[in-house]
């Protein structure tokens, strides 16, 4: 028998990798033998430490640009900054994750699968939440980041799988308007099922069409094939789909509303920056490691995606009248304005990408932490109608909340102006000039929406049942520091982050 | 950094720095944080009129040098991926408009120390006041195009606010109507910004006022005049651009709409001639005509509205609109003495109609009525405010030796200079136009102050010496820019001329 060789293994450029990895583990194992009154109070500043300690890892092998694991992963720019900007939103997720001060007990139960209603079910949402979410957290976090530095597609497909299982889960944990929360998770797990079905799909002819899993190897297969090839545009079509759908592109969006509606509302923002932020690292590296050098026969197809993605986003947003369906559909327009970024192609357009990405991630966080906050006796009170007169009862939380909106349109001195105008000035670098013209007009029509809430708020007479807005435990309060400070920074002083951005954006392989 | 560059700063950071303060001062110490904030808009007066001291470049338009010679420029990088630049300067194109916001905020703060509408909390009036102070000194100053549409932005939502939170009974209406109005216009305005910045590769006024165009192909030029001239349009407004105006300025508070009409609007013109005549001149001369012949629709529309109002601040507001046609119309000529007609018509709008808009929200609040036949014989009961009106009238309808003369003669004559059936006939409508103008201003005035007294017009309460404080400045600049137009004029000519030579060589 022919003996096996490893391929060698740099541990220090996947040490943020192992670390996560690490702490999801011992997690698992601290499920298993810690009495479960310790768990909680063991679980959170596990998962934290291990976060903190990937970020200082990421740190010191900031300048790292190796292919590792026989080329299976690739330590770059863009897998450095993305997986620092995963670390430091899955920080700020886990702070609302484990938010207990609240809701009593926290926002998820022990068990997804009792069948809504019954009693045991009853029962469970009056006993405090089950600690698994924390290593379910860790695993998800170190799929995505997993993702981002994914050098071949295979390696890519497990990450994928890696990291949406666990939400999967995750999503039907909500403690209140528990049906709500199982059918958002049978949802996004069957429609994440086959789009991973597409994505191995797409895998497996490409892998017939070149003979290999590598995008370097895709990418010089493709460039001799010319633009003929059958298989290569089935494959590249198959995989777009799978990707697209993580990132919530239209036409693959319609998931998104409903679960991130469904889903506990930390998860929710979990989603909305770190699976956004993941799936738009894989875009990026297939699109711009894999099939560059044959941009001209699916760009058309990917601007078409792009503008529908833009419109469709904004104009859905509109008619809203449930905040969390409100911030999912803006989500969408957003994964837009991020696609014209990719779009451009160009290292201007990576460095963009990568800073709306994180920029999004951090203002989506603490948006979401706002509605933990606003509550009723059902629990969150999110239709619109009911946040009426809010600025009244609690101008704090109202200012904040207007200035998280007021970022996302793109106001300028927020760092939704800075996120736009890096990704618009890219893609007008690369004469996107439709892809940008509509993107202006998606983010005025998008305004609305935004503007109608703080109208809302400060503007209508509040009913006799206006929600109270809770006060928020340290963790809650940390995530909402951190939010805002990093949505007001990367406005005015965007300087720092978006040259970290640009040293960053050259792939290697 | 020298003093003139910390005064640069200090003009846009004072306001800011102290909207912040006044905002977050306490409700049991509302009169002391209006009081702060009337110091520092004071203080930020100051500061603009030491902006005009130093040594000047009077003399150095020569051939080559730039087309924007600022006396005092600051050039900070702000964002070196994205190629952003703090740069901000003034020159005499920029100095009056800095001066004259400076000068209304003020006196607005001090209006506000003695009465604030209901719901009151005049901190946060104030405070906002300060900030959209902050937005219109920056889009005065800045040389890059970047930077003046993030302050041409920052204006808009504290106006909103001001209409929605402090105005008359449709305020929400005005409010809604007014912000997507202006957020349209925005996006038009960032359009074309990109458009330019693209094509020129850079976003310095300086550069792009020097290059003159050079190298942007006269397509793109076109192109991008149509987009910053309808964005500008929609601010400053031009007919039929100007729906929003009426009805915010009707529903604004007495502060909100001598702001929006003194110095807001003139962001809209302002930009017309520094942003869109300067980046892309041949696209402005393609265009000409039209903005010309839509100055002189407004001028005419606006006058014969004007006639038809029943409504005191209504009647202001639309005539606004006429007035700013003949801003604009001057513009449209792209003469030297257009553009200082433009520019003169500016600042005296921007007294006489903050002038008018004071005396009429002090005879609205008296009166409780704003119908301009049940106001009738306000001459006997109040002949202070009946006296002034009709001086600020006169002043507006553009008798010689007031401040609205220049503005509105001048563009009529730069019309007429110009020559071609075209040009003679925009002139000599919008003569017609200032004829009009005439009539409904009197018109007003013999309704408003003439005839038996009405019963709402009847034992109304003094005049205020606040009031007269704040009107004081107004009345006498309104004099003064009548008789010694040089003071603005002097100012703005060399670089005037120095547009013209490179935009109509």
């Amino acid at each position: 028998m022919e003996e096996l060789h490893l391929p060698p293994i740099d541990y220090a450029a996947i040490a943020p990798l192992l670390l996560v990895f690490g702490a999801g583990c011992v997690g698992v194992l601290v499920e298993a033998f810690v009495p479960r009154a310790w768990r909680y109070r063991v679980q959170v500043p596990l998962l934290l430490a291990g976060l903190v300690a990937a970020l200082i890892a990421l740190i010191s092998v900031a300048d790292k640009r190796v292919s590792t694991a026989g080329g299976a992963l690739a330590i770059d720019g863009p897998a450095l900054f993305l997986q620092g900007g995963l670390v430091a939103l899955g920080i700020v997720s886990v702070l609302l994750i484990a938010e207990r001060r609240v809701e009593r007990g926290g926002a998820f139960v022990a068990q997804a699968s009792v069948v809504a209603g019954t009693d045991s079910d009853r029962r469970q949402s009056s006993q405090p939440g089950a600690t698994e979410v924390y290593p379910l957290t860790a695993f998800a976090l170190g799929g995505m980041m997993l993702f981002c530095a994914a050098n071949d597609l295979v390696t890519m497909f497990v990450a994928l799988e890696v990291f949406s299982l666990p939400l999967y889960l995750l999503c039907a944990l909500a403690r209140r308007r528990r049906l709500l929360s199982q059918e958002a998770s049978v949802k996004y797990f069957l429609l994440g099922a086959f789009s991973s079905a597409f994505f191995l799909y797409g895998v497996a002819l490409l892998y017939g069409f070149a003979g290999t899993m590598s995008f370097t190897g895709l990418r010089e297969a493709a460039a001799e094939a010319g633009s003929e090839d059958t298989l290569l545009f089935l494959g590249i079509a198959m995989l777009s789909v799978g990707l697209l759908f993580k990132a919530a592109m239209v036409p693959f969006h319609v998931w998104t509303p409903d679960v991130y509606q469904g889903a506990p509302t930390p998860v929710t923002g979990m989603m909305a920056a770190c699976t956004k932020l993941a799936a738009f690292g894989g875009i990026l590296r297939v699109f711009t490691v894999g099939f560059a050098d044959i941009n001209l026969d699916w760009e058309p197809i990917l601007i078409a995606v792009a503008i529908a993605t833009m419109l469709v986003g904004a104009v859905m947003a509109v008619t809203q009248t449930d905040i969390k369906r409100l911030l999912a559909y803006s989500s969408i327009a957003n994964a837009g304005y991020v696609f014209t970024g990719v779009l451009a192609l160009s290292e201007e357009g990576v460095a963009g990408t990568m800073f709306y990405l994180v920029a999004y991630g951090f203002t989506v966080l603490a948006a979401f932490a706002v509605v933990t906050l606003v509550r009723d006796a059902d629990g969150e009170a999110t239709h619109l109608s009911r946040w009426a007169g809010l600025g009244r009862r609690s101008p704090l939380f109202a200012g904040l909340f207007t200035v998280l909106m007021l970022a996302f349109a793109g106001i300028p001195l927020t760092s939704g102006f800075t996120s736009k105008f890096a990704v618009f000035s890219a893609a007008l670098g690369a004469d996107q000039v439709t892809l940008v013209i509509v993107g202006l007009i998606s983010s005025a029509v998008l305004a609305f929406p935004y503007l109608r809430v703080v109208v809302l708020m400060y503007l209508s007479e509040p009913a006799e049942d206006t929600p109270t807005v809770s006060l928020p435990g340290v963790f809650t309060s940390l995530a909402l520091v951190i939010g805002l400070v990093a949505t007001i920074g990367l406005g005015v002083v965007p300087g720092p982050v978006l040259e970290l951005a640009e040293q960053a954006s050259s792939f290697i392989g | 950094m020298t003093v003139g560059q910390v005064l640069l700063v200090g003009a846009v950071a004072l306001p800011a720095v102290g909207a912040l303060a006044v905002a977050g001062m306490p409700a049991r110490l509302d009169r002391a944080a209006r009081i702060l904030g009337t110091v520092i808009a004071g203080a930020v007066l100051a500061v603009t009129a030491g902006l005009a001291l130093g040594e000047r470049t009077w003399f150095a338009y020569l051939d080559g040098s730039p087309v924007v010679r600022p006396w005092h420029e600051v050039d900070v990088v702000w964002a070196e991926s994205l190629d952003l630049a703090f740069h901000l300067g003034v020159d005499g194109i920029s100095w009056p408009l800095v001066a004259l916001t400076a000068l209304l905020t003020l006196l607005c703060c001090l209006y506000s120390l003695w009465t604030v509408p209901a719901p009151g909390r005049g901190r946060l009036l104030v405070a906002l006041l300060l900030a959209i102070e902050c937005g219109i000194l920056g889009v005065f100053l800045s040389l890059d195009l970047v930077l003046f549409f993030v302050f041409f932005e920052v204006v808009l939502l504290p106006m909103y606010a001001v209409i929605a939170v402090w105005g008359g009974l449709d305020r929400r209406h005005a409010a809604v109507k007014f912000v997507l109005y202006t957020l349209a216009g925005s996006v038009l305005l960032v359009v074309g910004i990109f458009t330019v910045v693209a094509a020129a590769g850079t976003s310095d006024l300086v550069v792009l006022s020097t290059q003159a165009g050079a190298g942007i192909s006269h397509g793109t030029q076109v192109a991008a005049f149509v987009l910053l001239a309808l964005a500008f349009a929609v601010k400053s407004p031009l007919w039929p651009l100007h729906t929003w105006l009426p009805d915010a300025h009707t529903e604004a508070p007495t502060v909100g709409s001598v702001i929006l009409a003194g110095v807001l609007l003139k962001m809209g013109t302002y930009g017309l001639i520094r942003v869109a005549v300067g980046t892309v001149p041949d696209g402005a001369r393609q265009l000409a005509p039209v903005l010309g012949v839509l100055a002189v629709a407004a001028i005419l529309v606006g006058s014969l509205v004007c006639l038809a109002q029943t409504e005191l601040k209504r009647l202001i507001a639309y005539s606004s609109v006429g007035h700013m046609g003949f801003v604009l119309l001057g513009i449209a000529t792209l003469s030297a003495t257009g553009l200082q007609a433009a520019l003169i018509g500016n600042i005296a709008h921007g007294v006489i109609t903050g002038l008018l808009f004071f005396l009429a929200g002090a005879i609205k609040d008296r009166a409780h009525t704003g119908v301009l036949t049940s106001l009738g014989g306000l001459r006997d009961t109040s002949p202070l405010l009946a006296g002034l009106l009709g001086y600020a009238a006169i002043a507006s309808l553009g008798l010689p030796g007031l401040a609205g003369f220049w503005g509105e003669a001048f563009a009529v004559y730069a019309a007429i200079d110009r020559g071609g059936a075209l040009w003679t006939t925009a002139g000599v409508l919008a003569a017609v136009g200032g004829a009009l103008t005439a009539a409904y201003l009197l018109r007003l005035l013999r309704t408003v102050t003439h005839g038996p007294a009405a019963p709402a017009v009847t034992g109304l309460p003094r005049v205020t010496t606040v009031e007269l404080i704040t009107w004081a400045p107004l009345v006498v600049l309104a004099l003064l820019l009548g008789v010694v137009p040089g003071i603005v004029l002097d100012t703005t000519i060399a670089p005037v001329n120095a547009l013209i030579e490179a935009v109509a060589p």
